[in-house]
């Protein structure tokens, strides 16, 4: 069946408030207003006030209090409404949810989950088009996953529920109305999707593309292009940015000899500049037969105008290009 | 002897109250017996610690609690090992009080693997049951206590949390977010102002627009009570208990005071005269005087109470002594309890890309 990835996290969701009477979900508008985009639709109506909280705008607050009763043994869903206001709770999250099982030496476990869109939206400038991967990966103690497929949604936001650590998951907010096949296995109550395994979208021989949410899906289209040249991508949805799936990374860039890395949040201290260190420091090194090539988003804050905004944004294009000058072709 | 006494205390002062705590409180001889050791534990446990950084067995941050030992004393008092509680970064007291030993409290100070938190948290970051933390964010604690008096309630409990902070935390803007919540949504909280007239080196008039904490959380009904005094300190949580589980969230200031620095590189005395600190001491000294109360009641004896005061020496130097030879934790914990059952063959990178270690 067709299963948008909106849809694939509310019935997650759903299933799991159901599962366990410890998970609830609180945020700003996800209850009676249904989420601001409607990832929430009809939680509330099914579950009532004390599974679906809705909380005034106060982001620093509502994420300390969850944090606090996932310390004190409950499970809550954090929404925040974008990540671009995570940054207000951002200690909570960082300082309170990921370190306090390291410091209590395994005393004060926080199964936490923070979601929310994240990544660049359409036509709503700086502040409210970014990517927040490389911030909260950086961190020991979070989980961080980033689902491409409405497959990845349901199967990570499932697992995140269930897990006893404080999982940071990154929806994109551009994908939630995009519609993917799911398999009768995706749609089982237990479907849950291992953290730290990336998936191999694509098998390919030539090149390895690395990537995860939205910008797997630049790689799919991108190496479709290729295949007229005869070039077999190889496409890697990394699903979990930490930790990470290094094993895979090097398997494939050991077949492939070739990496490019795609994301669209900023090359600096980015994913894909992760990537190209841990393949620096493995075997796979020794096997690239060119440097690896990154693809990300230009290193502006988000213009609003359109042709500016498309153009700080990567596409297939860019791709193709890093593609090529791996491969040294035209 | 007596078996009883009733002591009056300084008048409260109410903010959306009516009715206040009793003004006239009872103590039995046992809780006399009780108040005076955990009180003078706490003070021997910090004078110790204090000794303990200066020959460099503690390292790094570490703030001591003597002055405000009434606080966690009375407040214990009045709820039970399933109420929780969450405090600052001035925690060793209290971590005392929820139940750690002395050696727990001073083996965590100098980083052994028989601190309460193995060695891994320090002076800022100790835990037990119902007991979480030790936060050294100033302010962090207390959406994070209304979030645990939450799980109370979900869990259909009849239990409270008390979130601590100082008066310098009192001016942080996530505290005003968490009494909203707090009030909007009836949580069991009992948000407490540890007011001990100083954040780091600046009066509590050089930081607040308005020193009187009780009525800061506006909407929140607030009680000032002597914080110097245990018994105080005592009914007016076991009033704040009570209307919580019934209202919701209340506020309490304590006015205390801190004898020490606010941590152990501040001599405490460029912001303060030692004539102040000693008059304090002289005056409202909440160990001195409930000794002098209790004695006077024939409530304790002077010969008691310097029994007490023996053993309470012994225990905390034989504390101290494990304290400075336990073992820290071996070397390999150093990459355990990131992550809670962490994917299978899960490993940790050391400082360069030779050392991968397995984690649990």
């Amino acid at each position: 069946v067709q299963m948008a990835v909106r849809d694939a996290l509310n019935t997650a969701m759903d299933e799991e408030i159901e599962r366990d009477e410890k998970v609830f979900i609180l945020g700003e508008e996800v209850g009676q207003y249904n989420g601001a985009y409607k990832v929430t639709k009809g939680l509330w109506e099914k579950w009532g006030d004390k599974r679906v909280m809705d909380t005034p705008i106060t982001e620093m607050g509502f994420a300390g209090i969850a944090v606090g009763a996932a310390m004190a043994g409950l499970r809550p869903v954090c929404e925040f409404m974008t990540f671009n206001f995570s940054m207000q709770a951002i200690d909570q999250v960082i300082n309170s949810a990921a370190k306090t099982y390291y410091m209590s030496a395994g005393q004060v476990p926080v199964p936490i989950v923070f979601r929310g869109p994240n990544g660049a939206a359409a036509g709503v400038g700086a502040q409210h088009s970014q990517c927040f991967a490389s911030w909260y990966s950086q961190c020991p103690g979070l989980i961080v996953a980033s689902p491409y497929s409405s497959e990845d949604a349901r199967g990570l936001l499932k697992a995140a529920i269930r897990n006893e650590n404080p999982v940071v998951f990154l929806e994109n907010e551009l994908m939630y109305g995009t519609s993917f096949e799911v398999s009768d296995e995706a749609l089982g109550k237990d479907f849950l999707i291992p953290f730290g395994k990336a998936k191999i979208e694509r098998a390919g021989s030539h090149i390895t593309l690395v990537a995860h949410s939205k910008s797997v899906g630049l790689c799919l289209e991108a190496a479709n292009e290729l295949v007229g040249q005869g070039v077999e991508c190889e496409v890697i949805n990394l699903r979990t940015l930490r930790p990470l799936d290094d094993q895979t990374i090097i398997e494939s860039v050991m077949k492939t000899n070739h990496l490019v890395t795609v994301e669209s949040g900023w090359h600096h201290c980015g994913i894909g500049a992760e990537v190209v260190a841990l393949v620096m420091e493995s075997p796979a090194f020794n096997y690239l037969d060119a440097p690896v090539l990154r693809v990300t988003g230009a290193d502006v804050p988000m213009p609003y105008a359109k042709s500016l905004e498309d153009l700080a944004l990567p596409q297939v294009k860019n791709v193709l290009t890093a593609v090529r000058k791996s491969l040294n072709i035209s | 002897m007596s078996t009883e006494m009733t002591h009056e205390v300084v008048p409260y002062k109410l903010h959306r109250l009516e009715k206040g705590p009793n003004l006239q409180v009872k103590c039995t001889r046992d809780e006399a017996l009780k108040f005076y050791k955990q009180m003078r534990t706490i003070r021997v446990m910090e004078t110790t610690a204090s000794n303990l950084y200066k020959s460099k067995m503690i390292r790094g941050f570490c703030h001591l609690y003597s002055g405000q030992e009434a606080v966690a004393v009375g407040m214990e008092a009045s709820i039970t090992p399933d109420d929780s509680i969450i405090t600052a970064y001035r925690a060793h007291g209290w971590t005392y009080t929820r139940g750690v030993s002395v050696k727990g409290v001073l083996s965590e100070l100098t980083g052994r693997s028989t601190g309460c938190a193995s060695g891994k948290g320090g002076s800022m970051h100790m835990y037990t049951k119902n007991f979480y933390g030790g936060n050294g964010i100033v302010g962090a604690q207390v959406p994070l206590g209304a979030g645990i008096a939450l799980a109370h309630r979900y869990k259909g409990e009849d239990s409270v949390c008390i979130a601590l902070y100082g008066d310098g935390a009192a001016n942080q803007g996530q505290l005003f977010e968490a009494f909203n919540i707090a009030k909007l949504w009836d949580l069991p909280a009992i948000f407490v102002c540890e007011n001990n007239g100083f954040g780091m080196g600046t009066s509590a008039e050089r930081a607040a627009a308005s020193t009187a904490y009780y009525t800061r959380g506006d909407y929140v009904p607030g009680i000032w009570v002597d914080g110097m005094d245990v018994l105080a300190v005592k009914e007016a949580t076991r009033f704040a208990k009570d209307y919580v589980l019934k209202n919701g969230p209340i506020l309490l200031e304590t006015a205390t005071y801190r004898y020490h620095g606010h941590s152990m590189s501040d001599p405490g005395t460029s912001y303060r005269s030692r004539d102040e600190i000693q008059e304090v001491r002289q005056t409202r000294d909440p160990i001195g005087k409930f000794s002098e109360l209790a004695t006077a009641a024939g409530l304790l004896t002077k010969e008691e109470i310097k029994k007490m005061d023996d053993e309470i020496k012994k225990e905390v130097a034989a504390a101290a002594e494990a304290a400075k030879t336990d073992p820290e934790l071996p070397l390999e914990e150093l990459y355990t309890y990131i992550y809670k059952n962490p994917p299978a063959n899960t490993r940790v990178r050391g400082c360069d890309d030779t050392v991968w270690a397995p984690t649990k």
